[in-house]
Formats: structure tokens, sequence, C-alpha cells
């Protein structure tokens, strides 16, 4: 499918990214630097409750104060403010209770909108906000999901604090656990975690008459134009939507916002430009979470550790309302709890609970990073079991690379993998061997630190996604992403993409696939994106899926581009089509190769439109728009090491080796960048951050000093290294990396405390394993202090 | 950062600093602004007027005294990490100092700002303490000096009075002293759960004397005084210093919070103090 040329390929090239230079340099606009004439800013008032009737709002001395041109409460807004949307009705039956965008008369969560004020500058807003007046009868706050979901528990919504229950089954399980020689019955918590993206999140708005421009720093500026479309009744050719460059997002980005459809009414209220840039401590509140499971988890298996039977039953905390696919999150990982590993029966139960609390949604890896610990886990109790090394019980359990493509029993095909290669690689990076022996040898001489090795052979499934099976699984909109490929006169090119980067390096990588595939340099490529008057048709950025599904798109426009090339070439030879051959961005004669034109010759030749085959439009532009068939399904084992002062609790990561196979790679400083990321924000849910309640239901790590996020300084220099079994889904050969390392490294770091600490009789330690978590952990497990 | 609004003044000199603290009981004094801002973004204060003292270039030098070190109070966190006469003579601050925060921190954050905020988290006030500095602080009718155990008050309290300013920290020469701060805290960045600020003097195979300072055991950094007094003539041994470091939660109340327990600070406050022993006389 694929023309790679003879020209030097450029896919492959560790190229340094076109797009790092403005972005370091301050060469660029994000949100926040856009100004525009008579521009006014907003400020919103929140709620400091997490559960409260509003008896009253008086705004008026603050309507009143310097500098405010209006203020506004919910009972203002309520007849056209809608419902913020939730685009994945998980099933018929699914309580989607209604979301204002600014509360009316009660508040669910600590952080809601209460009031908002415009005013002339960021401060007097501020200095207003402060002005305004707010009567709350404060409720019970519902905050503990097991008790959220017994009968007579306060109610979050009137309609009840059970979302939904949703399952998968597969094969008979009774068969599976009646008699099994070895059942595991195991929870795991995975803690509520706060996205924290680089850049806040900021939003401005600009009506012009009838018509409205939106900026926003979004992962998805074409869904967040539809759902504006749908929730306020502007129609959507009204509504212009651009994502300027934005500083990150590992989906907390994927969102459409209170913040969006209030800035939006308030912009056509006053008709005037209106911004709203967030704080971070105002985002670590606002901003929605992710994870927050209780996950159980049964494991049957013969007395040999081969896998007979897994049985999953999952409380996934929604928080106070369903946000835009808060319930499908924990769905996706419906898919993966099975993992690599092969198994009889299996069956997967989620129940969706309210609590108040910051609603939860996607959050990099979603879904997929909840279930790969839970398996990587019980694999590695399983082990412990049977008093076998966890490589060598994963290996009796997975997938061989002969068997693929496979029908996994979560009704998934993975079409490639080669999990022993991956394997054995990582081990000799690791020297595996070498810091087993180290460990028995610190355990003999009782040293009081401990030698942990964790392991994690994950598998994941991005690429989101089939349209048909997002459409089974009820999801609102389809996978499929469009591609545009314009041949400028000059023989330059400009690509539109309606994947929309948000700092995953598309420019650079997009530029490296266009200059193979039409043979032009990869200077002579532009990328265009986030948009929707410049890209009007796209699905956006999220689980993994520019490069599997976006590049794809890019693959087959320009497939399209050279076909219309080809026409024009023979023409202008004076040959029949079928002589042509294209040679590295060239159509030259088979046979004779001096014979031939290249790509800037026909364009040129094309523009010109003197002399074009009858019938001929006289364009080589080409779209694409592409609907994968299937997932792609990135694997690898990462390895990590960890030092446990046993005095202290304190873990200290010696050494991590992740080896990823995500198929073919565009480009490998990329690819390694995002790994590096990846890995830190999974060490970060393994050992440091956790979003903290208090009983009245305030988020206590509402500011960064509160809600720790590693640094440099904390981390280890990561080993990267890769194996390539390329995707057998699409023409690039690709997978996906955008969450590999984060779904990976979280059970690898846990799974090597544990491993550390087995021997004192330790079987888990809850996330994250803070220090003193571990040291109670330790004494509890010698019967000492709890 | 976007604070209630508040006036602004920057004095040319430490009489001109003091009058306009005088002047205004709501005024407060602005250094490196690493502990004041952060309370202005979070609007919990509300300042009428910031007295900033970035013009009293008298207040950033580092001075030989004979028996002690005087350093100024504008000197930076970075600056202590870097100076060759702290270094020499009061290395216990270059150690601890290169622990704080982070350099963007480091470079902006002052010890007068450090101490004046009388965090007991923070991990000068321990440090000050252990070494038994005196502060010298300046108000309307003169000078006064005040020992730790004097200046630190209460919780984020100090015995400075609105109109007064800390303007330096004498710090005793300790020759031939060792010295090591152990901080334990989850990430590089954040504050210290238990900070031991530990030094030590040994005489023939014996320590002779020792010194400990404990960050954020209490409302204020306060002395681990019976694991002092049982280093005090121990062996100088591993296992003495560790026995000794036993001892240093006797009489502490730690706070309790989203980091960790109060039995916990306890028990890490034992272990560390013996370790900071340990490596203050060189057996680490």
């Amino acid at each position: 499918m694929t023309a790679i040329g003879e020209t030097p390929a450029e896919v492959g090239k560790a190229r340094v990214r076109k797009e790092d230079a403005r972005l370091i340099t301050g060469q660029t606009n994000w949100t926040d630097n856009i100004t525009l004439p008579g521009l006014a800013h907003v400020a919103f008032l929140r709620s400091p409750h997490a559960h409260a009737r509003i008896t009253r709002v008086d705004v008026s001395e603050a309507r009143n104060a310097p500098g405010v041109f209006a203020a506004f409460t919910g009972q203002d807004v309520k007849d056209e403010q809608g419902s913020l949307p939730c685009a994945w009705p998980v099933s018929e039956d699914m309580i989607l209770p209604d979301h204002p965008a600014m509360a009316v008369d009660t508040v669910r969560y600590g952080g809601e909108i209460v009031a908002a004020v415009v005013a002339r500058d960021r401060y007097a807003a501020a200095d207003a906000i402060e002005l305004i007046d707010v009567d709350y009868e404060e409720l019970e706050p519902v905050l503990d999901m097991r008790e959220a979901i017994k009968p007579g528990a306060v109610k979050v919504h009137a309609e009840g604090n059970k979302s939904y229950t949703w399952e998968l089954a597969n094969g008979d399980l009774g068969a599976a656990f009646n008699d099994a020689p070895i059942v595991l019955d195991r929870v795991y918590r995975q803690q509520r975690l706060i996205p924290a993206a680089m850049e806040p999140r900021s939003v401005v708005c600009a009506p012009v008459g009838d018509e409205y421009t939106m900026w926003s720093a979004t992962q998805v500026p074409h869904i967040l134009r539809l759902m504006l479309a749908m929730v306020t009744g502007i129609p959507e050719q009204s509504l212009r939507v651009i994502a300027p460059d934005v500083g990150g997002g590992f989906g907390s980005k994927l969102q459409v916002t209170a913040e969006e459809v209030l800035a939006l009414l308030l912009a056509k209220r006053l008709g005037r430009p209106v911004k709203w840039t967030e704080s971070r401590s105002e985002g670590n509140v606002a901003v929605h979470h992710g994870r927050d499971q209780i996950q159980h988890i049964r494991l049957a298996a013969d007395a040999d550790g081969r896998i007979r039977g897994l049985d999953v039953d999952l409380l996934a905390d929604m928080g106070a309302y369903l946000m835009l696919v808060t319930p499908g999150v924990p769905i996706l990982g419906a898919f993966m709890f099975n993992a690599i590993y092969k198994m009889d029966a299996y069956r997967f139960n989620c129940t969706g609970v309210f609590t108040t609390k910051t609603p939860t949604d996607a959050y990099r890896g979603a879904g997929r990073p909840e279930a790969t610990y839970a398996i990587e886990h019980i694999m590695d109790d399983l082990a412990a079991h049977l008093g076998v090394d966890p490589l060598e019980i994963r290996e009796r359990n997975w997938i061989k690379h002969e068997e693929f493509p496979y029908d996994t029993i979560a009704g998934l095909t993975y079409d490639s993998g080669n999990y022993e290669a991956a394997t054995a690689r990582a081990r000799e990076l690791f020297n595996y061997e070498g810091l087993r022996k180290e460990q028995s040898e610190r355990i003999s001489a009782s040293s009081p630190v401990r030698l942990g090795v964790g392991v994690s052979t994950y598998t994941e499934m991005c690429g989101l996604a089939p349209s048909r099976v997002l459409g089974s699984l009820s999801y609102g909109a389809g996978g499929w992403e469009h591609a545009s490929v314009r041949m400028l006169a000059t023989g330059k090119v400009e690509v539109v993409t309606g994947s929309s980067a948000h700092g995953q390096g598309h420019e650079t990588a997009w530029s490296q696939i266009v200059a193979d595939q039409l043979g032009v340099a990869f200077e002579d490529v532009r990328v265009l994106h986030g948009d929707t008057q410049v890209s009007p048709k796209g699905l956006d950025t999220y689980g993994s899926r520019s490069l599997t599904v976006g590049g794809t798109a890019l693959v087959l426009a320009c497939g399209k581009v050279r076909e219309k090339a080809k026409a024009i070439a023979a023409h202008m030879l004076e040959v029949s089509p079928e002589d042509l051959e294209w040679t590295g961005g060239r159509w030259a004669v088979r046979g004779d190769p001096d014979q031939g034109k290249n790509l800037a010759e026909i364009t040129l030749a094309t523009f010109a439109a003197h002399d074009l085959p009858d019938g001929v439009e006289p364009s080589l532009d080409s779209d694409a728009t592409y609907d994968p068939d299937n997932f792609s399904f990135p694997h690898g084992t990462h390895l990590c090491a960890v030092d446990v002062d046993t005095e202290t609790g304190r873990v200290k990561i010696r050494s991590y080796v992740a080896v990823d196979d995500i198929g073919h790679v565009i480009n490998p400083l990329i690819v390694d960048g995002q790994v590096h990321g990846g890995l830190a924000q999974g060490i970060a849910q393994a050992l440091y951050e956790e979003a903290a309640y208090d009983d009245s239901g305030n988020l206590v790590t509402a500011s960064l000093a509160d809600y720790l996020i590693p640094s440099a300084a904390d981390l280890p220099s990561f080993v990267t290294d890769r194996t390539e079994t390329p995707s057998t889904g699409n023409p690039l050969g690709v997978k996906g990396v955008g969450e590999a390392g984060t779904i990976a490294s979280t059970p690898a770091v846990v799974n090597a405390i544990i491993d550390a600490l087995r021997p004192f009789g330790v079987t888990d330690v809850e996330m994250p394993c803070t220090p003193e978590r571990v040291w109670r952990a330790i004494n509890e497990a010698k019967g000492g202090a709890r | 950062m976007i604070p209630a609004q508040f006036d602004y003044v920057k004095p040319s000199s430490l009489e001109e600093a003091v009058r306009a603290l005088a002047s205004d009981e709501d005024a407060k004094v602005i250094a490196g602004g690493q502990s004041l801002l952060p309370l202005l973004r979070l609007r919990f204060a509300y300042p009428s007027v910031l007295v900033d003292l970035a013009g009293l270039d008298a207040l950033r030098s580092v001075t030989d005294n004979g028996s002690s070190i005087e350093i100024g109070a504008l000197v930076t966190h970075y600056e202590l990490t870097r100076d060759p006469l702290i270094a020499a003579h009061a290395g216990l601050l270059t150690e601890a100092a290169g622990t704080i925060a982070d350099p963007a921190v480091r470079h902006r954050g002052t010890i007068g700002g450090a101490l004046s905020h009388g965090d007991a988290a923070g991990d000068l006030p321990a440090v000050v303490t252990a070494l038994d500095a005196d502060l010298v602080i300046t108000g309307p009718s003169g000078s006064r000096v005040l020992k730790p155990g004097d200046f630190f008050s209460d919780y984020l309290t100090t015995a400075l009075a609105p109109d007064e300013i800390l303007t330096a920290i004498r710090v005793p020469k300790l020759s031939g002293w060792g010295y090591a701060y152990e901080k334990f805290n989850v990430t590089a960045q954040a504050w210290a759960i238990v900070g031991v600020a530990a030094a030590v003097r040994r005489e023939n195979g014996q320590v002779a004397e020792a010194r400990v300072g404990l960050t954020n055991m209490g409302s204020v950094p306060v002395r681990a005084s019976a694991a002092e007094a049982a280093a005090a003539g121990a062996d100088a041994s591993p296992a003495a210093l560790a026995a000794a470091g036993a001892r240093a939660d006797e009489g502490t109340n730690p706070p309790e919070d989203l980091r960790a327990a109060a039995d916990y600070r306890r028990h890490l406050a034992r272990v560390l103090t013996g370790r900071a022993l340990t490596a203050a006389a060189g057996l680490s």
C-alpha cells in the first residue's frame, strides 16, 4: 500500500521537533496570551462545600464593584445553559443526571461553579468574586463508594447513587472456579488522580454578530464545537473552535467544560469577547479527575499456575456528574484485565457510583492502567503463591508469538505481538539474574535496605477506534479520522489533520510521513490542525489514536495525490498510466527511468491547467477519512528495581528498563519522550500522587504543595528500548505510544515494592506507596504497630 | 497570581523600612517572596502595603565577625550554598540550604524571609536552632538580639513585632565540628516530613558535644535535648549514636497532617537523628 521511494526515508529518523523552537522561545500564542479589543475577564465563584443546597446567591455588591461589567448566578443562566454533555451512555438504564454548567439550587462537589463575574481585568474580577454572598444549607457529603451504594445512603442525585452496572462475560466461570486448585481473591484500590497538565485550562470566546469563535486549551476542538452547538442551541455552522498550541492534556482536556459553555453564554449575553484562565488550585478542584476504583479481582488457576478464570468486580467513582466520557472510562478496562494471558472464562462487572467529589473522566490510559495494574499485581501474587519466578508464571500463560492473530476471552482480536522477544530483551538490559542474586544476598544478610524487582508485561488497546465497535459500546460518535493534503503550486505541501495535537509532535511526525509518501523534503511540509475552520473534519486526539488512525488517513490521502498525479504525468509524458511507476517522488516510465515527471513538475502543470487530460480536474488535493477495522495493541515488558529502606519506608527506584513494542517507529526521539513522560506519570501514581479528601469532602490536595508531582530529581535514568512487531491493521504498521509508559509502569513499581517486602509477609501496599504506608505495611506484617 | 490590591514601597534604608512598617499596621515585609507570594496568591493574606527590602543592599553581605559569621537577612538560599565563609564555618547551613525546594525558589528565597515566616516545616529554622544562632532584629527603638528558642513562638509565628525586621543572623563558628542535615521528604521539592540538623564535636573517640535541631516535629523548631544529652559522652560509634537518636522525639509534639501521622514522625525523628548524628560524627 505504501510506496516508500528511493529518497532516503524520513520515517524512522530522530528528527528534532519542528514545533519546539516556537514553543520554548515564547513565539506562540497559548490561549491565555490571546488578547482582543474589548476583552473582558471572567472569574468564577466556586462552592466551598462538597454537598449543599443553595438558598440564596447575592451578586448585587459584586455587580457594583469597580471595573465589573456583569455578574451572574445559576438562576440567571438556567434557561440557556442546558446540561453539560455525556457522550457515552453505557447502558439503556444508566442514570444520567442533569449537569448544569453553573449550579442552580444544589452543589455536589467542592469547586462547582456558583456564580460568575465579568470585569475589565482578572484582578477586578477576582476582587468582585469576594463580594458575592451565598447562603448554603449544608448536606451530608457522599465520599465512600461502598457506603454510597448501600440502601439509605445520602443521595447525590434524587435518582440514586448507582449510575449503571455493566457486564461482560465469556466462558464458563463456574467451571473455571469450581475445584480450581488455586483461587486468589484480592481487592486493590486505584486512588484518585489529578491530571495536572503543564498548561492550565484557558478559554477565550469572541462574538461577531451571531457567530462565535472560541479559542480553548482543548484536546478536542471538533467535539467541542459539536457539543457546544448541541448544549446551547447555537447552530454548529456559527461556531468556530480553535485549539492553539496546547500545553498537554492527558485526557483532562478531552472534555466539554462548564467554563467553555459559560464563556460562550457570557460572550453572547454581553456581546463582547471574554477570557477565563484557571489558576492551578482552581484547576485541581475543577478539572476532571482520573482513576478512582475499588477493584475486586478473583483468579482461578491450575496447580501449575495456568489461569482458568478471572472474575472482576469494579466500583468506579464517577464523582458528582457524568462528563463527556466518564461512564465509559472504566469499561475500556473490561477488554484489558485479561491482558496478554489465555484463560477459559472471564467476567467483568462494573458499577459506576456517584459521590460528592469532582467528576472523573479520561486520564492518560483511561481504563487500561487500572486493568493492567490489577492483572499484573495478581500475576505476581500467583507467582509468589506458587513460589515461581514472576516472569515464568507470565510465560506459562501468555499468548505465544505464533498464536497471533489471537481472539481474546474479552472479545478482541490481537493482530500481532511477540511477548517473548520483548521480555528477553528487557531481561538482558535489566541484568535480571544479577539483581535476583543481590536480592537474596540482602535477605540473607538481613539488610535494612531490601531490593525488589517488579515486572509488568503489559498490553493495551489503542488507536481508538473502529466506529462499529464504539457503536456497540453505545458511544455517541465514531472513531474515524480525517486528513487532507494540499499541493501548493511551488511543490510545497500543506497537510491538514483532524487529530489535534497538544504536545505530541504531530507537525514533525506527520511531515516525516508525508515526506516519504510524496517524495518531498521534510521542510517542505506544513501541518495544520486544531481549528475547525482550517480542519473542518476530525475527531481529535486521545486514546493514542493519532498515528494509527490519523496517520493512516494521511497515508491514504497521499496515495490519492499520487494517483491523481499519475494520470496527469502519463498525459505529460504521452504514455499510458499503466506504464508508469512511482520512484520516490517521481512518476517514471517503467524500463525507461530517464523519462519521468517529479511531483513538483506535475503539481505546477496541474496548477497551470493548460494541458490536462480531458475530464481531469485541475487539482491534486486529496482527502481521506479512515475508519480502522481494529484497535492496535502495543505491548512490552517493563522491569523495575527498587531499594526499600525498611527503617523509614522510603522507596528509591534504582533502575527501570522499558522495552516497548509499538510496531514501526516514525520518530524515535518523540517515542522516547512519550515513554519517559508516561513512565514519570505511572511512577507518580505508584509512589506520589493522590487526590485526597477530608471527612467533610474538601479536597486537601488543592495545590501542588500538597498534590505531589515528581520532578526529574525524583526519577531514575530510564533505560528504554524497543522490539518491532508491526501492527497488521494499518499501512504504517504502527500501534501508538501515548499511554503505554503510564499503563505499564505503575504495576512495575508497586510489584517491585511488594517483591522487596514479601519476605516480611507483605502482600499489598495501597497506592500511592508513600514512605509511611510502606513502613506501616512492614510493621503490620511483623505484627507490630499499625 | 491574582492577589488582592496592595500598595508597594521600596525603601532605600533600614530606618525608612521600619518607619514604613510602623506607619501601617497591615504592612508586610517582602524579601524573596517565596513564602508571602503563595499566601497572596491564595488570598490568605491581605496586606495593605508591601515593604520591599530589595533596596537594602547592606543586608546582602556575609561577614566574618571573629567568633561568628554574620549573614545578612537578604542572603538567598542559593548564596548560602555557595558562600565560602559559610561553607568553612557553618557548613550545616550550606548543606541544609541546598535541600530547600528547587533551584528557582533557592535563587529568590532569603534566609531572613524563611526564618521570619516561622514555619517549623522549613529547613532553616531547625538549623539555626541547632546552631544556637543570634537573630538580630531592628525596630523603631533600635536593635535587639534573640535566640531561636525565643524567636520562634508558635505555628507560623515569631517574636517579631509588626514594625520589626530580622536583619541578620549571627552563626557561631563551630571549629572542628562535624554536621549533617537529614531531610526526609517524599519528593525533592516537598517540605520535610521530618528533618534533623545535627552537629557533633568528637574528642578522643567519643562524642564530646552534640546539637540537634528538628524540623517539623512541633509548632516551632525544637532541639532534641534528650538525644543531645545521650550523645554527649557516648562512644563515637553508629550503635551508640543510633541509641542516642532513639531519644530524639522525647518532649516533642509532632503534627498530624496529610503527609504523616504523629507516631510516624516520632519514628522518623528517632531513626533520622541516629543517622544524622552518625554522619555528623563522620561515621557514615
